[in-house]
């Protein structure tokens, strides 16, 4: 059984892994806006041009677009 | 707003010598809005950098001040097609926000050590079963010990300080006993463990804490939620002041950055900002949302104004006071207090609970300790049993049971458009039989619309609305709202106290009193229908001109919110401030049959203590300063967002949008969220029930307490999600928390 010693503390530390990978997380605020991030990893505005997919939304011109409210005024 | 805002009050300093700020913003609601507010805002120049909060509905901006102020980026973002407003600094809660971290950071603690003790404690489980040899089930002890206890003493402190707070006033609340337990549990099991023996309860502990938190964690976030949203609101009803420096010049600033005896500028057609009294100038105001009276009442030098009143033509200047004296405020204010404190709330469901619980537990470990020892076990076995009766009945799933009820019901409600300022709002709402109205904006719209829209031609309307748009009277804006998308006219002439002409295409037109425009004949009609309504006429040309009565409209959905409220066995009634015809004329409309008008603050209130003495349990839905008092005497209350700041603080809650239908869910989920909490504390006592028994007869091994703990918490939150299915099946497109904002905005 001397193997768990070697098991347990192996345990430990990827448990603790987590733990500290979680809290660094925390304490770089990507809790703080958990429904744009979900929409954020759809956009490819942080990619190299060529890399973007075919269709993709040129960054120059955004002011061409408003999605809603616009009419509201 | 007619100065220019002081952007240094907003914006705060960030890294690199740019200043930041953040702003609330209308119509956010996808991802292209993300990325069109900032792509749109990087392609300023000067702009560091723009983040969007999808979740809070905020876009946080860094620039640099040199290069241009804040002005530009508001600007900016009118032009990208989205309204937007600075916070008040003052007002961001960043306490809630930390306290949230907290508890995140424990129950991550929490979470890794009950993983890592519950895989000891497994094997400890199954090796009691088997062959497992001493040694080794002190390794494991010692082990989880050594996870258990630094992470007990770091996740469990909410509750610690919280106990030792409680048990300092003399009290006992649910975390007394929680606090015993795990600490109990985790004293009986570093002394087992040092005797070699064969069971340790540190599994117990860490998960139950575990469990805790969570509840924890989910309330901090939904009061969070709420609370973001609740500022969003008020940045976007723009409650700035035009202060008045002493060389004459005017800036916006926050709120918070005017003093006692600061000069403010009132401009025609504005909010007062601030309580003070009039400096200079005269004018109308439309004070309805402080007495409930339509009709506006003059002022001059020397008379008293309120913060929420709408000023007319006039422009003023204020003086602002502290609130001292006898004026109206400071007695609303007397009158909130006194209605605070003999206010007669039924005491909270858990509490109720919770206050025999404790009690009883604590008698049934002393019992079977003496038990014990009356049979003959020695004292340290009896002391062990003892201890294991209290372990198993550390409430988890009873202290569980009512928040997670609470924040999914309240979840619930966020999303229909009501926000609950206190958790057990919920309970209460569910024990009402009795609904009291106001009339002036809350039964009615808060800003008033034209009436017999439907009669007049859609010319007219395009025709006066244009005109409209250019003048600041009060009653311009509910007639500018009639065709939002005018153009405006040139050669326009205002002539204060009768009417504007202009030319639209090529013909004059004339908008004002009907005198000015000639059309007596036709407003002597309207105002046989209308008896109370602001005329308004409106001509092209020599056309027949037209007559539009602008009046306080009901909102749209009063009526069958009147129906659906009596369709459930409760009561409704209305108490106004008003002229009684008025309040007749609404109350025919909305079918309320019991009515009172012409009240002040403290008949109100007593109205309100006289149903409570006949044992009634009311709900008091308001908005004015004069329903402030009243909104805190009753059982529960509710005002709109377009509420005054003092009345939305003493009720329960808020509710957006233009509809009345909130109210109605607002009830409708306190009475689903009450069943569920007495289902839930059913669960959670029957658990008791089957357990104790067990550990008193000292069975209740770790294995037993571990599975009837997490089983019995698993059990009860996943009752308590059930106070969303069917409620939010059932919600129609939700009235939206964003478009209630321009309510009070357009001011």
């Amino acid at each position: 059984m001397t193997v768990l010693l070697v098991l347990i503390p192996v345990a430990l530390v990827l448990g603790g892994l987590g733990l500290i990978a979680f809290l660094w997380s925390l304490k770089s605020s990507q809790y703080e806006d958990l429904e744009g991030a979900a929409w954020r990893i759809l956009d490819d505005d942080d990619l190299p041009q060529a890399e973007r997919p075919a269709g993709g939304r040129p960054t120059g011109e955004p002011a061409s677009e408003a999605p809603h409210g616009a009419a509201r005024r | 707003m007619s100065a220019e805002p002081d952007w240094t009050s907003f914006a705060k300093p960030a890294a690199d010598g740019a200043v930041a700020m953040d702003l609330a913003v209308e119509d956010i609601h996808c991802a292209a809005c993300m990325g069109t507010i900032e792509r749109g805002l990087a392609a300023v120049p000067g702009v560091v950098g723009a983040r969007v909060n999808l979740t809070q509905r905020r876009v946080t901006v860094a620039w640099r001040p040199d290069a241009l102020d804040g002005r530009a980026i508001v600007g900016a973002l009118d032009r990208l097609g989205y309204r937007a407003r600075p916070f008040d600094p003052a007002r961001a809660a960043d306490e809630t926000i930390a306290e949230r971290r907290r508890l995140l950071k424990a129950l991550a603690v929490a979470g890794f050590a009950a993983m890592n003790v519950m895989l000891l404690s497994v094997s400890v489980w199954s090796g009691n079963a088997t062959d497992i040899t001493p040694e080794t089930r002190d390794l494991f002890h010692w082990i989880s010990a050594a996870i258990a206890l630094p992470a007990a003493a770091y996740a469990g402190q909410t509750f610690f300080t919280s106990a030792i707070r409680a048990l300092k006033a003399r009290r006992l609340n649910m975390d007394v006993p929680i606090s015993l337990g795990v600490i109990l549990a985790l004293g009986l099991s570093l002394a087992q463990t040092i005797r070699s023996a064969e069971h340790a309860y540190f599994d117990s502990a860490v998960m139950l804490l575990f469990f805790l938190l969570l509840g924890r964690v989910l309330e901090a976030s939904m009061r969070r939620r709420t609370r973001a949203t609740a500022e969003n609101l008020a940045a976007l009803r723009a409650v700035t002041a035009t202060l008045l420096d002493a060389d004459g010049r005017a800036r916006d600033v926050p709120l918070s950055a005017v003093r006692p005896g600061d000069r403010v500028l009132v401009g025609p057609g504005e909010r007062v900002p601030l309580d003070g009294i009039v400096a200079a100038g005269r004018s109308a105001l439309d004070v309805s949302l402080v007495t409930g009276e339509t009709a506006p009442v003059a002022v001059a030098i020397g008379d008293a104004v309120y913060a929420g009143t709408l000023n007319g033509e006039g422009a003023l200047t204020v003086t602002v006071r502290a609130g001292a004296g006898e004026t109206l405020l400071d007695r609303v204010n007397q009158l909130i207090e006194g209605a605070m404190a003999a206010r007669s709330r039924s005491v909270v469901l858990a509490d109720r609970v919770g206050r025999l619980y404790a009690p009883v537990v604590h008698v049934t470990a002393l019992a079977t300790f003496l038990g014990w020892l009356a049979l003959g076990a020695g004292w340290e076995h009896a002391l062990v049993v003892a201890i294991t009766v209290l372990i198993i009945t550390c409430p988890c799933a009873l202290a569980l049971a009512v928040p997670a009820v609470q924040v999914v019901a309240s979840g619930a409600l966020f999303r229909r458009g009501v926000l609950l300022n206190a958790g057990d709002a919920l309970e209460r709402l569910a024990e009402v039989d009795t609904v009291v109205f106001d009339k002036t904006g809350t039964l009615t719209l808060p800003e008033p619309r034209i009436a017999n829209l439907a009669e007049i031609p859609p010319g007219l309307v395009a025709a006066a609305a244009a005109l409209a748009r250019a003048s600041r009277h009060p009653l311009s804006a509910a007639i500018a709202a009639a065709a939002p998308l005018a153009r405006v006219p040139d050669d326009l002439v205002e002539r204060r106290g009768e009417g504007i002409t202009a030319t639209l295409d090529g013909r004059p037109v004339r908008l004002g009193s009907p005198a000015f425009v000639g059309a007596e004949a036709e407003a002597a009609r309207v105002a046989r229908d209308r008896p109370l309504a602001s005329l308004v006429a409106v001509r092209v040309g020599d056309d027949p001109p037209a007559v539009l009565a602008v009046d306080q409209a009901l909102r749209p959905d009063a009526r069958e919110v009147v129906t659906a409220i009596a369709a459930r066995g409760i009561a409704v009634e209305i108490l106004s401030g008003d002229r009684a015809p008025a309040v007749e004329a609404a109350a025919r409309l909305a079918g309320i049959e019991r009515w009172q008008a012409g009240l002040d603050p403290a008949q109100k209130i007593a109205r309100i203590e006289a149903l409570a003495a006949a044992g009634r349990r009311v709900l008091m839905v308001g908005d004015g300063l004069n329903d402030a008092p009243a909104l805190a005497a009753a059982r529960v209350s509710l005002s709109p967002a377009s509420a005054v700041t003092l009345a939305q603080a003493a009720a329960d809650g808020c509710f957006l949008g233009d509809r009345l239908a909130p109210v109605v869910a607002a009830i409708d989920l306190g009475r689903r969220a009450r069943r569920l909490m007495i289902e839930n504390l059913g669960f959670a006592l029957a658990y008791n029930a089957l357990a104790v028994p067990l550990a008193i007869a000292g069975y209740a091994t770790p294995l037993v307490a571990a599975l009837a703990m997490s089983g019995s918490s698993i059990l009860v939150t996943l009752n308590a999600l059930r106070a969303r299915d069917r409620a939010d099946a059932a919600a129609r497109p939700a009235p939206d928390p964003r478009a209630a904002a321009a309510l009070g905005a357009e001011a």
